[in-house]
């Protein structure tokens, strides 16, 4: 049975990839395609300013008398790339690793992390009716072909884009559960009259089961990846764990898979902490790379945050909550290489309420034309059920 | 729709304990708040003024380690340093021991459950591994005092606190224009002005602005505290000049006193007793609270009394629907569970910090529930669905299964102990499944697993 397939290596991951409050456990689906898509949740709000840098904007360097250093890497004429995405320069070469600028969602004005997150992963225009589910839920829903058999729910905090109606998995490594068959039974008796009880005991005695089975051909799947020469300078931590699983989830039969890098919140010392998370998600690219192997020219990495921050630094060496920001994706199967986007410029009345970087596009565009290239979803489907009011615009580019 | 004792110390309290009998009216509940606090006298903890280490001797002795780097003072240096963070992790266990053994101990437990809904609310998370040990004795200090009195205090001691200024940044926030804004080049952090007026207070529906949020950063801009200096209002860091916050203006006379106005005034504001009504509700009861409860609610809370808000609470109808919506959070189950295995309040408080990670904190962890590490500063879902997942799931049946044995040299007979646990009318398949198990340890188990033991 395909679960049993699905489930079996999560041990191996050992059992701290859930300790870390910053990094929520994978969400996983399967469908009916080739192609893999990843969506990577940066929670807190990243800087896309300082990450892909308007070195050639004129007004950049004076809003950022301590952010605007001059040792970026090139990208284009016009932008730099922060250093501490220098294991990711390589990619951008070969064009596996790319940005769209100036992108936001629709929310406007309030700059909650909290709502300005449901809002991107609830992937609607506003919360008017309470965010019901996810929009990476609702592309599932449109697909048929799933059942109950092809995802599966693993997992401790629950990814709002990933929820809803269609069948999704969550999984989290630190569960363990050893019952004998008459406990188990008289769980399914007290657990009976309570569905939310019931489904979860059931599905948590499901996977502890399956995760025992085989550890070891994914373990061996990951060994032989860290021997590529771009491995060499990752590191270790949870973030990896959570890579590497969604990489052995990836080469069976998942399809989609999602989960979330927080820390990016930087009201003060933005350079130190943006460093330390920048190196979490070149880490965490660069081991989805290495362990999909041939399968890396058939993925896309789509990395979104809730809005970007201030134009200009704070008194704290830092910045506060902002509007537009930057979407950064990897992966063979998008045409990276390129700062997507159209620039709004820096200057005295381009930026949003005289304080953030104007929005230029939805960042729920890039994300669906990225999907109609990779599952051939119908623009209306994306338009009236993914996004229901988007307006995709023309193609941004994103596709090879 | 009536009073039950069951559903009372379940819904309002830490569930049913062998030594205690369930409160047998509403009078009893409020006794609990009214009288002393017992769980105090029972189990100290200290105040944050007054916790050790202090952050300013934490801080020396990671700067004397430093500057002792090289020379033949450093392994001396060291030591102390590795000395007192040594001492801060212990002191963080004991916390949670303490915690935990007070509402263990608690006759009626509402004083408890009380303080752990305020200390969500003004969620305060350390920023460091160096004031870890202070998130607990910042709600000893700021919290516990006011949850029988005035919202308005309460709001001013919690926003005012050096620990949720350092968490939400405000020790960072200087106004632009003032003395020391201008000659260091420094500005304003928005955090906390945000999150008083999103979270703690109007609720992000609130009618408040981005323009009220900067206004309300720079009349906050005066709050200050370093370890060193301790906490002080500095004029010569506060913005110039009035500020206007949802239409009032304050006094341009930088001071305390304008920042306490300004908190009263939100305090007041009929979005925060809205939003508050509405939170409680949502906390005790259900998800979809009943609209004539959240009604009384919200017209008690403006009255300002918190006292008003819970006897409104109890007294409502509502809050005796016997049906138990809300689950327990890893911290109240586990809670829960010692409470009614009966494990005494003095154990829990004098075990030691391998224990306290064993059987609290990294099984909390597995629950979903980082101890005092939530993601955010609007603290720990209430819905039951974000708490209820498979892999949490596993973590409570896996320490329902093994843990009760590891504490108890004797585990009760789990004919006995479902009773203990769920009280005189406990749920006929929960009995069944206790006097069906096939070791003590599994009875026990799989009471403590049921659905029924943790809906509340």
């Amino acid at each position: 049975m395909e679960r049993r397939h699905f489930l079996k290596s999560g041990l191996m991951l050992g059992c701290s990839a859930a300790a870390s409050p910053l990094l929520t456990p994978v969400a996983f689906a399967q469908g009916p395609w080739d192609n893999r898509l990843v969506v990577i949740i940066l929670r807190g709000a990243m800087d896309g300013l300082d990450v892909i840098r308007p070195r050639g904007d004129a007004d950049y360097a004076s809003h950022r008398a301590t952010l605007a250093t001059d040792d970026s890497l090139d990208l284009t004429d016009f932008y730099g790339l922060h250093p501490a995405l220098a294991p990711l320069h390589p990619l951008w070469q070969k064009g596996e690793f790319g940005a769209m600028h100036a992108v936001s969602t629709p929310y406007r004005d309030k700059r909650s992390h909290f709502d300005g997150q449901d809002i991107l992963e609830a992937g609607l225009n506003d919360l008017q009716s309470g965010p019901q589910d996810g929009w990476l839920n609702r592309m599932l829903q449109a697909v048929p072909g799933l059942t109950a058999q092809t995802a599966y729910a693993i997992g401790a905090e629950q990814m709002l884009v990933m929820t809803g109606d269609a069948p999704v998995s969550r999984w989290s490594p630190e569960a363990r559960l050893r019952l004998s068959d008459h406990a188990r039974r008289l769980l399914e008796v007290v657990h009976h009259d309570d569905p939310l009880f019931r489904a979860a005991s059931a599905n948590a005695l499901d996977i502890t089961d399956g995760l025992l089975m085989t550890a070891d051909e994914d373990a061996a799947t990951m060994e032989a990846a860290m021997m590529d020469p771009m491995m060499a300078d990752v590191g270790q931590g949870q973030h990896v764990s959570v890579a590497e699983f969604t990489a052995t989830r990836l080469l069976r039969e998942t399809r989609i898979a999602s989960f979330s890098i927080g820390g990016w919140d930087s009201h003060q010392n933005q350079a130190p902490q943006l460093n330390r998370v920048l190196r979490q998600l070149s880490d965490t690219i660069l081991t989805l790379r290495a362990g999909l192997g041939d399968v890396w020219d058939r993925t896309a990495v789509l990395c979104m945050t809730e809005f970007g921050r201030t134009v200009r630094e704070n008194g704290t060496k830092g910045t506060d909550h902002g509007t537009g920001g930057a979407m950064l994706y990897a992966g063979g199967a998008l045409k990276g290489g390129r700062v997507l986007g159209q620039w709004p410029g820096l200057g005295a009345g381009d930026l949003y309420a005289d304080r953030d970087l104007m929005p230029t596009a939805d960042v729920r565009g890039a994300a669906g034309w990225a999907m109609q290239g990779l599952f051939g979803l119908n623009q209306s489907v994306i338009e009236g059920t993914i996004f229901p009011g988007l307006d995709m615009g023309g193609d941004p580019g994103i596709l090879l | 729709m009536s009073f039950d004792p069951t559903l009372a110390a379940f819904r309002f309290g830490y569930g049913l304990s062998p030594h205690h009998s369930a409160p047998q009216d509403v009078q009893t509940l409020m006794a609990d708040l009214s009288g002393p606090d017992l769980g105090q006298k029972a189990h100290h903890i200290s105040v944050f003024s007054q916790a050790a280490p202090t952050p300013l001797a934490l801080n020396v002795a990671n700067r004397e380690q430093n500057r002792a780097r090289g020379t033949d003072k450093f392994e001396a240096a060291q030591a102390h340093a590795r000395h007192l963070m040594k001492l801060a992790r212990e002191q963080a266990a004991k916390n949670l021991g303490a915690e935990i053994a007070r509402a263990v101990d608690a006759p009626v437990g509402f004083r408890e459950r009380l303080v752990a809904f305020w200390a969500d609310h003004f969620t305060v998370r350390s920023r460091s591994n160096r004031t870890t040990h202070l998130v607990t004795p910042y709600i000893e200090e700021a919290i516990r005092p006011h949850i029988t009195g005035n919202f308005a205090d309460l709001l001013f001691a919690a926003t005012t606190h050096p620990m949720m200024m350092n968490y939400l940044q405000q020790t960072q926030s200087i106004g632009p224009n003032s003395v020391i804004g201008l000659r260091r080049g420094r500005g304003l952090n928005e955090n906390l002005a945000r999150e008083v007026m999103e979270l703690h207070t109007l609720g992000v529906d609130g009618p408040y602005t981005q323009t009220d949020v900067t206004e309300f950063a720079e009349l906050l801009s005066g709050l200050s505290y370093t370890p060193l200096d301790g906490f002080e209002y500095s004029p010569r860091r506060a913005e110039p000049g009035r500020e206007t916050v949802l239409g009032v203006t304050y006094s341009d006379e930088a001071s305390l006193d304008t920042i306490r106005d300004a908190l009263d005034d939100l305090a007041r504001h009929p979005a925060t007793a809205a939003h508050l009504a509405h939170k409680i509700a949502v906390h005790f009861l259900s998800q979809t609270p009943n609209p004539s409860l959240v009604a009384d609610l919200t017209e008690a809370f403006a009255k300002g009394r918190l006292m008003d808000v819970y006897q409104t609470l109890l007294d409502h109808p509502a809050a005796w629907v016997s049906q138990r919506e809300k689950v327990r959070t890893p911290q109240e189950y586990i809670t829960a569970s010692l409470r009614a295995l009966g494990i005494s309040g003095q154990d829990i408080a004098q075990a030691d910090r391998t224990m306290i990670r064993r059987y609290v904190v990294n099984p909390m962890r597995v629950m979903g529930q980082p101890w005092q590490r939530p993601v955010g500063p609007d603290g720990w879902p209430e819905d039951p669905a974000a708490w209820i997942i498979p892999q949490t799931m596993a973590g409570r049946i896996t320490w329902a299964m093994r843990t009760p044995q590891d504490l108890l040299d004797v585990l009760p007979d789990p004919r006995d102990f479902v009773r203990t646990a769920l009280g005189p009318r406990a749920a006929p398949e929960v009995v069944f499944a206790a006097g069906a198990a096939a070791s003590r340890k599994d009875g026990v188990g799989v009471v403590l697993s049921s659905a029924a033991f943790q809906r509340r």
